[in-house]
Order: structure tokens, then sequence, then C-alpha cells
């Protein structure tokens, strides 16, 4: 009997393909926003995933992301340095600076001083030149993304002049970043240069990355930190998850995308119970021939289960699959550079389609169950 | 089982009475009908429409409950049985003629006319083999491969009847069989459910109000106001 309902669902090809492209519709939408949802976000965090040395960031009590941050003295170095179980700690400095292009545009850039000897809080790779570039003289190395923000297309950034804080920086080298959640340009250069690119004050380092010792446990360095230097210290995961619930808490974005997930349930469930009661009703003869002749309700339940598994299979893969697609076609595109669909999110996807098929599916059922055999001789 | 008898009762009902509520009011189609129908025997239920004809034969094959009374089906009371026992009754003891053929458009004649014997749980190609060989001889073997909507009327009657016979029932049901046909084609659909429907151990009963064929039946039940008026091998002089 199942081969007959995939032939009665199949055979009415309008029906079929208008069941398919709900269904893959509602899976592209539902898929694709919380892709576009979740890559975003991520970027609340790129700060950390762009210094993967960093086994724990440290930092006034105050600060919250690393784009929220309040400086601490120079002396904090050294005390975090003199922590039982830290391998290393270096300066970072984070820092916002207004930068003023040879053609005479302002624009507004995040400043990324690095430590000057190691080079740690580079990001892992370059795109061009190497981090041993920045031992020149007022070296800035620039992240790909702001590349399209600070100069035409097509325009070489490489040894292009910019002014910062009435001091000058050459670009010589371009690193391969995560963008940050705003897509703002990041520059990168040695912690002692950054100094002087961002406008004087008394406190000026941001954060000081720390590697631990070999047979250490991250959470009891943690501990120790905060105990001896009286700061704020967090493990890289902590902290690239504080960065993360900072743009929930406090964007519109969670709603936004929800309400968009939500509206292609709601199509997916108004086009596929739209065209799943049609061909219900299109075939509620046949299905009542079928009762008369002998069928159970439980065979019919199997027939109408049978079809709404074939559509929402089929559907579902050609969702997921026009997903991948986008991502993939967008991906040189710097606007989703880094974007990649989490296994957990087409689980979900499939969850909504499940729930879509089930709910049109009953009501389908219900008007076949209801349908007395008797009706076929009126 | 009771084994085939040319002449047995096929069905027995017994103060069949059927009720269906029309708002506040209820309204009695059938008023306590007794009748008996054999085996090896073409019967005719005629009647105006509104008669209770259809509900009369919906009630005899097992498809709406009677409000009072009781049907035996080769002595088989089957509204006692539960409902998934009368499915399967049905299945294994009744075969359907529908006024409007009721064929499932996407699959072939043969696949059609097979689906008593796939819903018993017979595997699609011996099922279609079967099928197939009854619309041989019907004389559609030859459309066996096509679809209904490629078939004229008379060609889907064709496969409607290898449907309701595909399974070997021991009652055959149809509903206003020549309706959708014109005279010759009518003709000849009644003349070959005569030739393959009735034979000993089966009983075929036929709703109709088609004048062209009364001559082809055995016996004729009029049901007028939901009474039967008439019990005979001819119809009654005044209708």
């Amino acid at each position: 009997m199942l081969w007959i309902a995939i032939r009665m669902l199949t055979g009415d090809a309008m029906k079929f393909y208008g069941l398919l492209f709900g269904i893959a519709f509602s899976t592209l939408l539902i898929t694709q926003q919380l892709t576009i949802y979740y890559s975003l976000i991520e970027r609340g965090a790129s700060g950390v995933y762009n210094a993967p040395e960093a086994e724990i960031w440290v930092m006034d009590p105050v600060s919250r992301t690393t784009e929220v941050n309040y400086a601490m003295p120079a002396t904090a170095l050294d005390a975090v340095r003199s922590v039982e179980g830290v391998e290393w700690a270096v300066p970072h400095l984070r820092a916002p600076a207004s930068v003023r292009t040879s053609t005479g545009d302002l624009e507004g850039v995040t400043i990324v001083g690095v430590d000057d000897a190691t080079l740690i809080g580079l990001p892992e790779r370059m795109l061009v030149a190497s981090k041993d570039i920045l031992a020149q003289p007022d070296t800035v190395v620039i992240d790909d993304t702001g590349i399209t923000n600070m100069f035409e297309d097509g325009q070489d950034p490489i040894g292009e002049r910019l002014e910062l804080n009435d001091q000058r920086a050459v670009i010589r080298g371009v690193a391969d970043s995560i963008p940050s959640f705003t897509s703002q340009v990041t520059l990168y250069t040695k912690y002692s240069q950054a100094l002087n690119y961002v406008p004087g004050s008394r406190n000026r380092l941001t954060f000081v990355l720390v590697g631990i010792s070999d047979g250490e446990q991250l959470a009891d360095v943690v501990d120790r930190i905060e105990a001896q230097t009286g700061l704020k210290a967090e493990t890289r995961d902590d902290f690239a998850q504080a960065g993360v619930q900072f743009i929930i808490e406090n964007t519109g974005i969670p709603t936004n995308f929800g309400i968009t997930v939500l509206l292609g349930f709601i199509v997916g469930v108004a086009i596929v119970g739209l065209t799943f009661s049609l061909f219900i009703r299109d075939n509620i003869k046949q299905f009542g021939a079928l009762k008369a002749i002998g069928v159970t309700n439980w065979s019919i339940v199997k027939m109408v289960t049978a079809q709404a598994a074939l559509v929402g299979s089929i559907g579902y893969a050609l969702g997921v699959v026009g997903t991948v697609l986008f991502i993939y076609g967008f991906s040189g595109v710097p606007t989703f550079k880094g974007f990649f669909i989490p296994w957990e999110i087409p689980l979900v996807s499939l969850g909504a389609v499940i729930i879509i098929l089930a709910m049109t599916g009953w009501l389908g059922l219900r008007s076949v169950m209801r349908t007395e055999p008797a009706a076929v001789f009126r | 089982m009771t084994s085939p008898d040319a002449t047995e009762t096929a069905i027995c009902a017994r103060g069949i009475t059927r009720d269906f509520k029309a708002g506040q009011s209820v309204i009695r189609v059938l008023h306590g009908i007794d009748t008996d129908i054999r085996s090896g025997e073409m019967t005719y239920v005629v009647g105006e429409s509104g008669s209770g004809k259809t509900t009369l034969i919906s009630i005899m094959c097992g498809i709406l409950w009677p409000t009072d009374g009781e049907v035996k089906v080769f002595g088989t009371d089957i509204y006692s049985l539960s409902d998934t026992e009368l499915v399967n009754f049905r299945l294994q003891n009744i075969g359907f003629i529908f006024q409007q053929y009721n064929l499932i458009p996407s699959i072939d004649a043969a696949s059609n006319a097979a689906v008593p014997l796939i819903a018993q749980g017979m595997p699609l190609e011996p099922a279609r083999a079967k099928a197939t060989e009854l619309l041989e001889k019907l004389n559609i073997g030859d459309q066996a491969n096509k679809l209904p909507n490629q078939l004229s009327g008379g060609q889907q009657q064709r496969v409607a009847i290898a449907r309701a016979l595909v399974h070997e029932p021991r009652l055959v049901v149809c509903d206003e069989p020549t309706a959708a046909l014109d005279a010759n084609s009518g003709r000849r659909v009644m003349d070959l459910l005569r030739e393959v429907a009735v034979a000993p151990g089966r009983a075929c009963i036929i709703v109709t109000h088609d004048n062209r064929i009364f001559d082809l039946a055995d016996r004729i039940l009029v049901l007028e106001d939901g009474r039967i008026t008439h019990d005979g091998t001819d119809m009654p002089d005044d209708h």
C-alpha cells in the first residue's frame, strides 16, 4: 500500500512539487537564517579566536569582552607573571582609534598591539607578508576584511601610508583574521608601537595573554591569578562565550533572526498545510474507496505518513543543500567570511520539518479518518 | 465459513432501520427492512432518488451501521464484529464497483485492479499479474499499463469490475454501474458483469434506476420511502 501512497503523491505533479517547495523553502529559510545568526554572533568572540595562543585572558574586573574593556596599569603584567602555573604572559592592547588615509578619508579602526618579542596576539595566518614584517618601523598589518572597508576595489593596500594619532603608519602585511561583529577595520602592530598610535592615557594595557605550564589545570591557574592579582581571568572558551553572550544580550539580533526563523516555520506550515490538505481533499474519494474495499485506518495512517516522509526527506535535503550552496557561494564575500553550518542547525531544521509535517499530516489524516466508507456511494 | 452453494443465502437482513439526523430532527430512511439476498443471482435494488437504496446496500455490505436490525453476510453477523474484523471481512469477502469508479489516477489499470490483493498483503508484481489476467478476460488486457485518464469510460468501468473481482469475493456490490455510460456501453458492461460476477456461491447486488438494464436481473427489489414494495423477477407494471 505504501507504493500506492507514493504513486498517489508523485502522480499529482503540481501538488508534489508544491509540497517539495514548501518544505525546501522552509528548511532553507530556517537553516540559512540560523547559520547566519550563529556565525554572526560568533564574531563577538573573533578577538579571542584571532589570538589562538592565549589560553587565559587577564583583564580589569570591569572588562566584559575584547571590545568592551578597561585598561589596567602596566604593572599588571608582572603581577600575572608571578603567579604559579603561568608559563608565559604577554601584553595585549586593544583600543579604538581614528585613521586618516592618504586620500584624506577618516576611518574608525581597532588597534591591536601584540607582544613585541613573541608576536603573540597576531592571527595565526598571514595572507600577505610574514609576521616578521612587524619588525620594520611604523608597520601595521591590516585584516583582510578591513581592506574592503578602507580601500576601493582592486586597490593594493600594501605600502599605503596612514595617519594615526599624528603618527605615521605603513601597511606592510595582511592578516587572515575572523572579522569582528561590526566588521570594523583592525590594524595589528607591535605593543610598543600601538602605545604611540592610541591617544595617551595613564593606563593602556587592556589584556594580559597567558599560557599555562605543563601539568597545570586552566581552572586552577585562573583561580590563582584572580586571587593573587585581584584581576579578572577567563579561559579562552569562557571569554569567547562572554563575547557571544554580550552580542545576544545587547543587540536585537536574536529577536530579529528568531522572527525570521519563525516566519520560515509559519510559511512552511502554510504552504505545506494548504497543499497537503488540497491533496487529501482531491483524493478523499480514493481514500474512501480504499476504506470501503477493506484498507484499515492504520494502513491509511501509514500511507499518509509515507507520503509526508517522502516529501519531507526530499524537501529537507533540497533545503539543506540550498543552504550549503548559499554559504559556499558567498564564502568569498568578506561579509560572510568564516560562516559555516554547525551540525546542530540542520538538526534543528529537521525537527522543524518533522513538526510541520506532523501538524499538516495530522490535519490531512483527520479528514481521511472522518470520511465514512459509505461516502463513496453518495 | 460456509461452503459455496449456488442457492445459499448470501445476505440475511432483518429489521433494518436507519435514521439520519438533519439539524434538530431525525429522518428515518429505512423502516425495518427484512430481505434475503441469494447466491448465484444478480439482484437489483431499484427506486427513486431518496428511496433509501444506497443506504440499504451500504448497510448490507458493512460500511454503514444500521440504527437497528441485524445483517448476516454468509452467516456472519457483521455488525457484531470489531471494527478491524469488519474491515478485514470486507477485504476478504466483498467487491465494490462505484458509480464514479474511484480509480486511483496515478497508477495504471493493472495496479488499480490489483488494489484488493495488495491490501491483502500480496506483493505488487504477483498481484499485478493476477489483475492483468482478469483484465484480459474483460478484453482490456492491452490497456493494463495505461493510466485511468488514458482510458474511455467503459474501459475504466471494466477496470473497476476487475478490481471488484480480483480477490474472488463472495459478494459483489455495484452502485449505478451504468450511470456514466451510454446505452450500448452500459449494456455491454452489464452483460460482462453478469458473465463474470454471477457465479455459484457468489451474490451480486446492483443499485440502479437505469430501466434499460432491468431485463438482465434475476430478481428486483423496489424500494419506496425506505420500504420494500416489490420483490420479484420483473419490474411491477406501474414502474
